[in-house]
């Protein structure tokens, strides 16, 4: 009773502060994210007083199988909002990669437009569904390596739903245009502050889950998944430093300025790639790839080096975004010095996950899913190549400001984050719901075609995009003047815009063809009817021993 | 202590002790696991994510 009283209050508090708030407001923006702030706390509010069972209510809804050794509840909540927010993001990212082809697709409707929907786009696929993916797959995998159930049921409830009110808080605000001009970091101090709040539960769950283990080892995929939660903790305090211009409104100044607060916030943002996109995601392949290979990883000690190695030449790489700025020349050669470093624990981590196939490599003809797994880990190795490659001062002189800059994020993405994302979610549906197997096997074959082919022809295009522009801008004349406008750089590389768009239409379709599959798996439906991948044509006519030459 | 002089001590800090001690963590963190005897421990905890094959189910 006294938990029921307790709980209600908060949400009150939270509700009336939220109106209050909405009521002061000095712009807009920071109005509307108030009173969603307050519908938030009243649904809360509602739930509490009316003493209702939200974990019943939401079995009912999710049709969940009773109640097994782990608390999953909140894993099945995740893997949907992963393939909600995974469909928003890449049909957003579609939808600009058109405006850029054909810009009367802004429809002269500042809300649309590609400068807050690119934000929209980057934040919905890294944090909305790479950032889904990896608070879902980290919950499981730390409970059955933990052999525990997690720690802080209610506080794991909390990071999942307010992790949800970020999102919409940040995208709602790129439409409204509130950003801080930090990239991957857009949001405002109020958002960044509410985020900090969820992260740290998340936190205190996950370590909570680790410390009442009843394995005495820690597997290395939760030690990947820890290092990805201290460090965004780390990054995203000290890059969103900033003071409110009023407590309620929407504008911040950020306390570094200039050439310190470029690195600063380049400092963030590659290791938001270096420990969100790569050491969280890492500590997925380092599950899931051996359980659906059904084989341990090729060389453990390989993986804790992998580990370490990551660790400790990852936090340096950032300057390698600001080559031939202010930044001090030491700073820059630093940066680009790491990075190459990092291209071999990379391969290491790439060969380790791949050899783990070593002997069972005929799994790839009958199990689609292992084929996305192995085509992401080749994708990690590609990309992780490319970037240290593209960190080289002089190829960095061809390369910087460039569509080959996106070209490449998007291998890593779409490639490694994607394929492993896609992979552990055809492992985790059918588990979690308690099915035999997915919907559908073959559908996992046209996505894998899909997405690898789309994947295909938007790095391709953009590495001739990016090329092009490169050797245009730098082109000079005998008179010494540069010989191409801006504009004539942009018209060349329109044919290479729309082949990137086709390529982001694959990868979508394939998405849609995953979301039918997940979503008939969970709905429990028979399965459909196929042909299976694992038939063993035999022909017992042809099965006999040559005639020897004598008999003729 | 003016901002220079913190920028120098640090700076100097960072390519003497501090980079010879990071190095030095570095390495003895990759070799840990090489250490005699660790093999079958690596081994164990390789394989200890398949020890309840009904788990997830």
């Amino acid at each position: 009773m006294e938990m029921v009283v307790l709980r209600a209050g908060a949400f009150f508090a939270a509700l009336v502060l939220a109106v209050v708030a909405c009521a002061l407001s000095v712009d807009w923006a920071f109005g509307v994210h108030m009173a969603i702030c307050a519908l938030a706390a009243g649904i809360g509010l509602i739930a509490t007083l009316r003493g209702t069972n939200v974990d019943a209510i939401s079995r009912g809804i999710l049709r969940s199988p009773d109640q097994g050794k782990y608390d999953d509840e909140i894993i099945r909540w995740g893997v949907i909002a992963t393939v909600f927010w995974g469909m928003a993001g890449f049909l957003a990212g579609l939808y600009i990669a058109l405006e850029l082809s054909f810009p009367a697709l802004n429809l002269g409707f500042e809300y649309i437009n590609f400068g807050r929907l690119r934000p929209l786009h980057t934040s919905a696929v890294i944090f909305a569904f790479g950032g889904n993916a990896l608070i879902a797959t980290s919950f499981y995998v730390v409970q059955r390596t933990c052999r525990a159930r997690l720690a802080f049921p209610g506080l794991a409830r909390f990071v999942f739903w307010g992790y949800q009110l970020f999102i919409v808080l940040a995208a709602t605000g790129y439409l409204m245009g509130v950003t801080q001009g930090k990239e991957y970091a857009e949001p405002e101090w109020y958002v960044d502050l509410w985020l900090t709040i969820v992260w740290v539960s998340y936190l205190a769950v996950f370590v909570g889950t680790i410390l009442k283990r009843s394995e005495p080892h820690i597997y290395v995929a939760n030690w990947f998944y820890l290092s990805f939660i201290l460090t965004v903790a780390m990054l995203h305090l000290v890059n969103n430093a900033a003071i409110p211009v009023s407590f309620f409104g929407s504008r911040s100044i950020p306390l570094a300025g200039g050439v310190q607060s470029a690195l600063i916030q380049w400092w963030y943002g590659h290791n938001a790639v270096g420990f969100f996109l790569t050491a969280g995601f890492l500590g997925m392949m380092y599950y899931f790839v051996p359980k659906q290979a059904e084989r341990p990883v090729y060389s453990y000690r390989l993986s804790i080096i992998h580990f370490w190695a990551l660790i400790f030449l990852y936090i340096w790489a950032g300057p390698h975004h600001l080559h031939y700025t202010a930044l001090p020349d030491w700073a820059q050669t630093l940066g680009m010095v790491f990075s190459i470093m990092l291209w071999m624990p990379s391969w290491g981590g790439m060969i380790n996950g791949l050899m783990t196939l070593n002997g069972a490599w005929d799994k790839l003809r009958t199990d689609p899913i292992m084929r996305m797994f192995v085509m992401s880990l080749a994708f990690y190795g590609m990309s992780t190549f490319e970037g240290p490659m593209m960190s080289i001062k002089t190829v960095n002189s061809l390369s910087h400001y460039t569509d080959w800059t996106i070209g490449h994020v998007h291998s890593g993405a779409l490639g490694w984050n994607g394929m492993v994302t896609f992979g552990s979610l055809y492992y985790l549906t059918p588990r979690l719901w308690n099915r035999p197997r997915l919907y559908s096997l073959r559908m996992v074959g046209w996505h894998f075609w899909l997405a690898t082919l789309g994947i295909v022809f938007y790095a391709a295009s953009m590495w001739v995009a990016g090329v092009t522009q490169g050797l245009m801008w730098r082109e000079y004349g005998p008179d010494g003047y540069l010989v191409n406008s801006f504009a004539e750089t942009v018209a060349a590389v329109h044919p290479m815009y729309v082949l990137r768009a086709f390529g982001g239409l694959l990868y979508l379709s394939g998405a849609t063809i995953m979301t039918y599959n997940i979503t008939r798996t969970i709905l429990g439906h028979a399965l459909r009817d196929e042909t299976p991948l694992g038939e063993t044509p035999f022909n017992p006519a042809k099965d006999v021993p040559l005639k020897p030459a004598s008999a003729l | 202590m003016n901002a220079a002089s913190t920028y120098n001590t640090l700076r100097a800090l960072a390519d003497s002790w501090g980079l010879a001690v990071m190095a030095l963590v570095f390495l003895v963190l990759c070799l840990w696991p090489f250490r005699p005897g660790a093999r079958a421990e690596a081994s164990e905890a390789a394989n200890s994510i398949f020890e309840d094959e009904n788990d997830g189910e």
